[in-house]
């Protein structure tokens, strides 16, 4: 196997009324046909994670910095058409809030259509019959009428699955998910993660699953990367992640998720918040927070520290028992 | 949309019913007696009642709002106190004027107000937005019958490029479709538009705006449109609020031309009703505001059915 998506010691800064250092080196490769699962808290920089992956942050008040290669492409490096281009048939996207993320004064089966006439040429005809096979594909009940439903006329689970079949139109490489499911009733949730699941294995795509719930991440990922204040702290298999968790936070995470038993627990249970990123971090973010917090994790943030292929973790607790 | 195209076209009845009450009873409420201009000032009691009689304002108001709406219908608005000519061959040629001046205004204030408008919505915060922006701020608050005066001043009199008076050669109120005519359009025309372009322009850029921080936007880019074909997006989702504004401004030209028309001496509508305010002319007042009324409401049918046409969530909903 090898690696589609590599990212590379990402850093993204916001300026404006307040800056926000909202990415500290995040490095994060995904491999073909592999669905990882960005894990964190609200605010510790998931969606500019994806929304880097395809440039999709406002320019003006933004700096980029690191690297992302798709496919051996320099995607920060894109421009105009070609990023145009690669923006559908290489990387799609799907958003939290279907009702917010589909236009409202355009019919389902227009939006579809015209992603593929787009990017594939196809006449009118053709694309709207793409269109009825991309909604049959999402199984969304009489697809023939559906098409030419507004959105405000669906249900919130209709409107994902066919915000799905948008973002699977021109069959991209790579889908980018941005809690999905969030906005969904639990019911409707699993539906919509089951077919998630099985089109990404029929089409044979990559997956990046943003998600601050680590029940769904089981439900759906191969792998998963833990965000905390916009760096990744742990990396591992889904097994690896339950089974032995190694950062203070992940045990933190998975812990208030044992006790509060239940599924779709928020990950706040752990006292404390996180940092607000005016600066960037200069010793671990999590010292704050971490209950075997020590003085040297004031003194200096503790890098990525490899365990094995596609296993790390910042903290050096790590470090120590390495030695 | 059919049923909703019927239910729309029911409610104008009502409607056009209130509006007819309202011009009716807003004369008649009016301090002063209409006879007053015409009689004469030695006139008897016999006399004066006989007066009365001829006009029909003897009768009570309900038979008289009913004689009058009854002859309104059939196109019959009357005969003017003042001249005792019949009201509706004169609203018509006044009020056919003042759509000619409304729709020259128009086909110069729209365009422009929704194309930089969009312009400056599309490029906000930058150079371009705020010089937009600025004029579009001069233009709404800049008196429009002291601007008619300065561009009199400037086209008529010192460069006297243009006419100023009337709508056709020697203050003539006939319109014809030649330069001789035409010429006599420029100025009030340009004049009037000048607010409802900078309204347009404003209410476009913010309309813009708001609708490129709203997150299909985002969706548009990321599924691979073009700038051109996210702007075909934007377009559409502001359309039916920015025809509702053009509606309503429409409304502004046809009716709040009064002054305009005062200072270019244009046989218009406006002129006619300044006039008929002077003299007390019932019939004339009742006429000309029931016919612009009937255009306000029709201008509203129209604007309600092309929002309903372009954006699905007003009908269906
Ligand atoms: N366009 C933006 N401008 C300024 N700050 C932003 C922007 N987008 C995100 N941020 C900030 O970046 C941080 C990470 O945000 P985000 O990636 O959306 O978090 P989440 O993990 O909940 O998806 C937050 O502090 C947020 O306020
Ligand atoms: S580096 Fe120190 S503070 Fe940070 S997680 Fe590890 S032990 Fe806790
Ligand atoms: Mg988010």
């Amino acid at each position: 196997m090898s690696a589609l998506v590599e990212i590379e010691d990402l850093t993204v800064r916001f300026s404006g009324e307040r800056t926000v250092h909202a990415l500290n080196g995040v490095s994060l490769s995904v491999e073909k046909g592999e669905v990882v699962a960005l894990l964190g808290e609200s605010g510790s920089g998931k969606s500019v994670t994806l929304k880097s992956l395809m440039q999709l942050l406002p320019g003006k008040r933004t700096k980029i910095g690191g690297k992302i290669a798709f496919d051996g492409r320099d995607v920060l490096k894109l421009k105009g058409r070609e990023l145009a281009n690669f923006r559908g048939p290489e990387v799609a996207m799907i958003f939290q809030d279907p009702s917010l993320a589909l236009d409202p004064v355009y019919a389902i089966g227009t939006q579809i259509a015209e992603t593929v006439m787009r990017h594939e040429g196809l006449s009118r005809p053709d694309a709207n019959a793409r269109a009825l096979d991309m909604l049959k594909r999402v199984r969304i009940p009489s697809p023939e009428r559906r098409l030419s439903n507004y959105p405000h006329e669906m249900s919130g689970g209709m409107r994902q699955r066919a915000m799905i079949a948008l973002a699977l139109a021109c069959g991209p490489r790579l889908l980018l998910a941005d809690e999905p499911t969030t906005a969904l009733d639990a019911t409707v949730q699993m539906q919509v993660l089951l077919l998630l699941r099985e089109l990404q294995q029929e089409m044979g795509m990559s997956v990046i699953f943003v998600t601050h719930d680590i029940g769904v991440a089981v439900e759906i990922a191969d792998r998963v990367a833990v965000m905390y204040a916009g760096t990744i702290v742990e990396t591992g298999t889904i097994a690896e992640i339950i089974k032995d968790p190694r950062h203070p936070y992940t045990k933190g995470l998975l812990a208030a998720n044992l006790h509060g038993a239940v599924k779709g627990a928020r990950l706040d249970a752990i006292p404390g918040a996180p940092p607000t990123l005016e600066e960037p971090p200069t010793s671990c973010p999590f010292a704050p927070r971490c209950p075997v917090a020590m003085a040297a994790c004031h003194a200096a943030r503790p890098p990525l520290i490899s365990k094995g292929p596609g296993r790390a973790v910042a903290c050096i607790l790590e470090a120590e028992s390495v030695l | 949309m059919f049923t909703y195209l019927l239910r729309r076209l029911v409610y104008v009845i009502p409607v056009a019913l209130g509006v007819s009450l309202i011009c009716f009873l807003l004369v008649h409420i009016a301090p002063g007696d209409p006879l007053v201009a015409v009689m004469p000032i030695d006139a008897t009691a016999e006399q004066e009642a006989e007066m009365r009689a001829v006009y029909g304002f003897d009768k009570p108001l309900p038979v008289q709002f009913g004689i009058w709406l009854g002859n309104a219908v059939q196109g019959d608005l009357g005969r003017s106190i003042a001249t005792g000519r019949a009201v509706a061959p004169e609203v018509t040629r006044a009020v056919g004027n003042t759509l000619l001046l409304a729709a020259a205004a128009s086909v110069i204030g729209f365009p422009l107000g929704i194309f930089f408008g969009f312009m400056a919505g599309y490029l906000r915060d930058t150079v371009w937005d705020r010089i937009i922006t600025a004029t579009a701020i001069a233009g709404v608050s800049t008196p429009n019958y002291w601007l008619g005066m300065v561009l009199v001043i400037i086209f008529s009199i010192t460069l006297p490029w243009l006419p100023s008076m009337g709508a056709g050669p020697g203050g003539s109120s006939d319109w014809t479709w030649d330069w001789l005519h035409m010429r006599h359009l420029v100025l009030p025309a340009i004049t009037l538009a000048v607010v409802p372009m900078g309204i347009v322009m404003r209410t476009t850029r913010a309309l813009v705006s708001d609708i490129l921080d709203q997150d299909f936007v985002q969706a548009l880019y990321a599924k691979g449109m073009t700038n051109s074909g996210v702007l075909r997006h934007v377009a559409r989702n502001a359309a039916p609020t920015a025809l509702s504004v053009i509606g309503l401004q429409l409304g502004y030209l046809l009716g709040g031309s009064i002054l305009i028309e005062t200072v270019f001496n244009w046989p218009g509508s406006g002129y006619l009703l300044s006039v008929a305010i002077l003299q007390r002319d019932l019939p004339m007042l009742q006429g000309t505001i029931l016919v612009l009324a009937m255009f306000f409401v029709t201008l509203n049918l129209l604007v309600d059915i092309a929002q309903s046409m372009i954006d699905p969530r007003i009908s269906r909903a």
